[in-house]
């Protein structure tokens, strides 16, 4: 199910915001996709990102693939748990978050609800 | 995808799930239940693979074998009926054609299997040399052949589970025909390219997606194109268009023994025995965390550029990130070498090749 406590972008990333922080993740779907995550680069404390720029690299065991971020901002902190335990993010990806970043700059509009995110994924899964 | 060629078992993936992407103009699954479960079944019992879009080349005539020898660096003399050998195929610069296995059905025929994204170019590059031959035929038979690679140390098990009638192939790089398995009539060679014992079974298409169910009933796990590169990744078997390609040589690549200077000629042998390959092929395991995988640069501890991966991932048998690299001879020497993944230097251990090597026989 898709949790409603959070926003979700047209790239299957989850975005929780509470006051001026963004924590960031992958939806289930996205895990899905990617398969059997083996690695996560993830961003430094004090790492300035752009808005669509790249935020973390998740690498799969078959490819590399970007997290893009949603908002402008500053990296105030990365999940080190994924360090040794990238597999949370297929096991777990609406707890697993990969960072919370201090926004300066943010486009709601780009950010989908519940319902507009499950009509998306349902649009992919036909596809797929 | 709506433009890929479909094997005869396409439908059979859709019903077991796999997750389908286009790879070399095939639509094939690149997964079903998951990369890593799926390659641990092939290391530890037994997965099922399509094959079906590998190519298959039909060499007959008299003068097959010495065609054979002209195209290929490997020695065909000494081949017996009933026996495969794996050849590098190359250019007269030492470049690589393509690399296959060629299967002995008599004196006068030969079934080469290829790749699937080289099958033309090889058909082509057999039969502009066939035409010096008096009587050599190479004929594209890939649209009348299904393959299915049954993989893992209970393979055996699988097959007698589907039933089979006539004895299995004694030795590795065998094959027996109309061997009759699960019904079908197929022939059946103990090869691979997974690192662990198993066969490929050749059939008609319209006998492969009832096999390929038995098979899966009798315990078999489907195994998609994700796995089968990590398998072979971790046996470190070459992949054309990464290990070998139009300009890497068999030489560099590792494959030594596969090339037989002795013969008195073929193809490219001029240039391997003049020129000494200028690099080489050694594996890495990263010290650093991150995963490399292929075209990232090679530096030495001085930051010189000494090569390039050509391959790089998760080991899953391993539990470590490893890559396959061509490096300079020099740089082949040293014990730490630096692979650059956007912008980083990872510290990376030269290990020696092959990373894994099974037990099971």
């Amino acid at each position: 199910m898709i949790p409603n406590d959070r926003k979700y972008t047209k790239d299957h990333e989850w975005v929780m915001i509470d006051g001026d922080m963004a924590t960031v993740g992958l939806t289930d779907f996205a895990q899905h996709m990617l398969g059997d995550i083996v690695f996560v680069e993830l961003p430094q404390p004090g790492d300035s990102v752009e808005a669509g720029g790249r935020l973390a690299v998740v690498e799969s065991v078959k490819a590399a693939s970007d997290v893009l971020s949603v908002p402008a901002g500053e990296v105030v902190e990365s999940n080190t748990a994924l360090e040794d335990a990238p597999e949370k993010l297929n096991s777990d990806p609406w707890g697993a978050w990969i960072a919370r970043v201090r926004v300066t700059t943010l486009n709601e509009e780009t950010l989908l609800n519940q319902d507009a995110y499950a009509a998306l994924v349902k649009v992919e899964e036909e596809k797929a | 995808m709506q433009d890929a060629r479909h094997t005869p078992l396409y439908e059979c993936h859709l019903r077991h799930g796999g997750k389908m992407v286009a790879f070399g103009g095939w639509a094939l699954p690149v997964q079903y239940a998951g990369i890593l479960a799926e390659h641990t079944a092939v290391r530890e019992a037994c997965g099922l693979f399509d094959v079906s879009h590998m190519g298959e080349i039909m060499l007959t005539g008299k003068d097959a074998p010495a065609l054979l020898n002209d195209l290929c660096t490997n020695d065909f003399t000494s081949l017996e009926t009933g026996r495969c050998r794996y050849s590098p195929m190359c250019y007269p610069d030492g470049g690589t054609v393509d690399d296959l296995i060629v299967y002995k059905l008599d004196e006068a025929k030969y079934l080469v299997i290829v790749n699937a994204s080289n099958c033309e170019k090889d058909c082509a590059w057999m039969r502009e040399h066939a035409a010096s031959y008096k009587d050599a035929v190479p004929e594209n038979i890939s649209a009348g052949v299904a393959q299915l690679a049954l993989q893992g140390p209970a393979f055996r098990d699988a097959l007698s589970r589907v039933g089979v009638e006539g004895g299995l192939p004694g030795k590795p790089y065998a094959f027996v025909e109309k061997m009759k398995v699960g019904g079908a009539i197929c022939l059946v060679s103990t090869t691979g390219y997974t690192g662990e014992p198993g066969v490929e079974i050749y059939l008609q298409p319209k006998d492969a997606p009832a096999l390929f169910d038995a098979l899966v009933a009798a315990g078999a796990l489907p195994c998609g194109l994700g796995s089968r590169d990590t398998l072979r990744f971790e046996a470190s078997m070459p992949l054309y268009g990464h290990e070998l390609d139009r300009d890497i040589t068999p030489l560099e690549a590792g494959l030594k023994s596969f090339v037989k200077l002795h013969k008195p000629d073929f193809i490219g042998k001029a240039a391997l025995a003049e020129s000494p390959p200028q690099r080489r092929r050694i594996g890495l395991e990263l010290l650093d965390r991150g995963v490399a995988r292929e075209n990232c640069p090679v530096l030495d501890a001085e930051g010189r550029a000494v090569g390039r991966t050509t391959s790089g991932g998760f080991a899953p048998t391993l539990g470590k990130n490893m890559a396959m690299a061509l490096v300079t001879h020099e740089a082949a020497e040293q014990d730490k070498l630096f692979i650059e993944v956007r912008g980083r230097r990872l510290a990376a251990g030269r290990v020696g090749l092959p990373f894994y090597k099974t037990a099971h026989k």
